[in-house]
């Protein structure tokens, strides 16, 4: 299982309150690869995703990006990923674009791709206005934005398509193949049914009772 | 990394702008307790300003205290904290840039109006430089001290008298050194040496508290 350009995990075990939410769990997701995270509420999905973006240390186990542990170098690896999670990540009082471009600066990368990402995400029209003023679909579509303009190789997304319209979640799902075709790698989870035709989907379910988590 | 800190501090002061409020808040909240000590004794029998330097400094405090929870709060409610956890700069140097918004949207502005305060409350001239040096050396430590309390307290429920039941003994050295500058220099003896602490202080903060507050915010987001 020697994984050179992916993500894997090895022995993944995590507790919350004493709570045992996954245990020897094993999974890896190659470059040009999506992997859905699956399981109930409570399952543990959103805290194996924050695992997977070093904002949380598992309890036991290892994390390996392209097949260096993510503790090794956490600058370079914070570099190549973007995570997308329930919060926006947006101050309310700026609006999309103003956020993207502070938030650009803060990952070293080109403001010049700020436009264009929130345009190609259907907020051409709201680029200015301020994101208190935004629905929350809006909202999850500009915090979706900032995808477009790191320019990470990894992506890890919780709920990528929460409270998106059927337009906007076909739009989601279209850029998230064009990453996995494009030589990218996806870890999501989504509780839409979402049919990913042209990219490479692998299945993850995550269960409560511990040890028979099965990487499908 | 120098361009991610301004764009953090430049993104920070322009919210801070459009919310006037919170800081105004603070800043009269400061302006307020200053006032009522003069209308609660009698202002001709010198106690007031006996007790002139302290009662600004413990004004200082309580005001520093009560904007303190907006350095982090926002950030944390909305997950631009994650995010800035997940950049690739170190997250210390991006909190110095908060702490620097904080600072000069509180700190800064007690400096400016205490002049008046001192005046209010009958301290000699002669002190005013000396008390506004004292806060210039000294708020800065109650912002840097107090963003590693909010950082530790940032994500927890029911938090609120927390945050003041932490911080008022780790302020104590910054309000016995500051008042009793000032109240050397009203006396007419030399305040150089509770100045020059204040400044060993500040150097410490400024050096340790960051690193402090990176990982406290670390801590809280789990």
């Amino acid at each position: 299982m020697t994984s050179q350009f992916g993500l894997r995990a090895d022995e993944l075990a995590c507790r919350r309150d004493d709570r045992l939410l996954f245990d020897a769990l094993g999974f890896h997701a190659e470059k040009g690869q999506m992997l859905e995270i699956c399981g109930k509420n409570g399952s543990g999905k959103t805290t194996l995703l924050r695992l997977l973006c070093g904002l949380r240390q598992p309890d036991e186990g290892q994390i390996f990006w392209r097949g260096q542990n993510i503790l090794d170098d956490p600058e370079n690896y914070r570099q190549t990923l973007c995570y997308v999670g329930h919060l926006s990540g947006l101050k309310a009082d700026l609006s999309p674009y103003d956020n993207l471009c502070a938030e650009s600066q803060l990952f070293g990368v080109s403001q010049d791709a700020v436009e264009p990402a929130l345009q190609s995400l259907g907020l051409g029209r709201e680029i200015d206005i301020p994101c208190h003023r935004l629905s929350a679909g809006q909202l999850q579509r500009a915090s979706l934005a900032r995808l477009l303009v790191r320019g990470a190789d990894l992506w890890i997304l919780d709920e990528p398509c929460a409270s998106l319209d059927r337009d906007a979640q076909l739009n989601v799902q279209t850029i998230l193949e064009n990453h996995a075709l494009a030589g990218g790698t996806v870890v999501f989870t989504t509780h839409q049914p979402i049919e990913f035709k042209r990219a490479d989907v692998r299945q993850l379910w995550l269960s409560k009772s511990p040890g028979d988590a099965v990487d499908a | 990394m120098r361009k991610a800190f301004f764009a953090l501090l430049g993104r920070d002061f322009t919210l801070a702008i459009r919310r006037p409020g919170e800081i105004v808040d603070a800043w009269m909240f400061f302006i307020l307790i200053v006032c009522l000590f003069p209308l609660g004794t009698n202002p001709d029998d010198g106690l007031l300003t006996a007790f002139a330097p302290a009662i600004i400094w413990i004004a200082a405090l309580l005001s520093t205290l009560l904007s303190l929870d907006r350095i982090f709060k926002s950030d944390f409610l909305d997950g631009s904290l994650e995010q800035l956890l997940l950049s690739p700069q170190p997250v210390a140097i991006l909190v110095f840039a908060k702490v620097l918004v904080h600072w000069v949207s509180s700190g800064l502005l007690l400096i400016l109006i205490s002049p008046l305060m001192a005046i209010f409350l009958g301290l000699p001239t002669e002190a005013i430089p000396v008390l506004m040096l004292s806060l210039l050396l000294g708020t800065p430590v109650l912002s840097l001290v107090g963003a590693i309390a909010v950082a530790l307290t940032v994500g927890l429920r029911g938090a609120g008298l927390l945050l003041p039941l932490l911080l008022l003994p780790l302020y104590t050295p910054v309000l016995i050194f500051g008042s009793h500058a000032v109240q050397a220099a009203a006396t007419g003896m030399s305040a150089v040496g509770p100045l020059y602490l204040l400044g060993a202080i500040l150097l410490l903060a400024v050096t340790l508290a960051p690193l402090a507050i990176a990982a406290s915010l670390r801590i809280s987001v789990e």
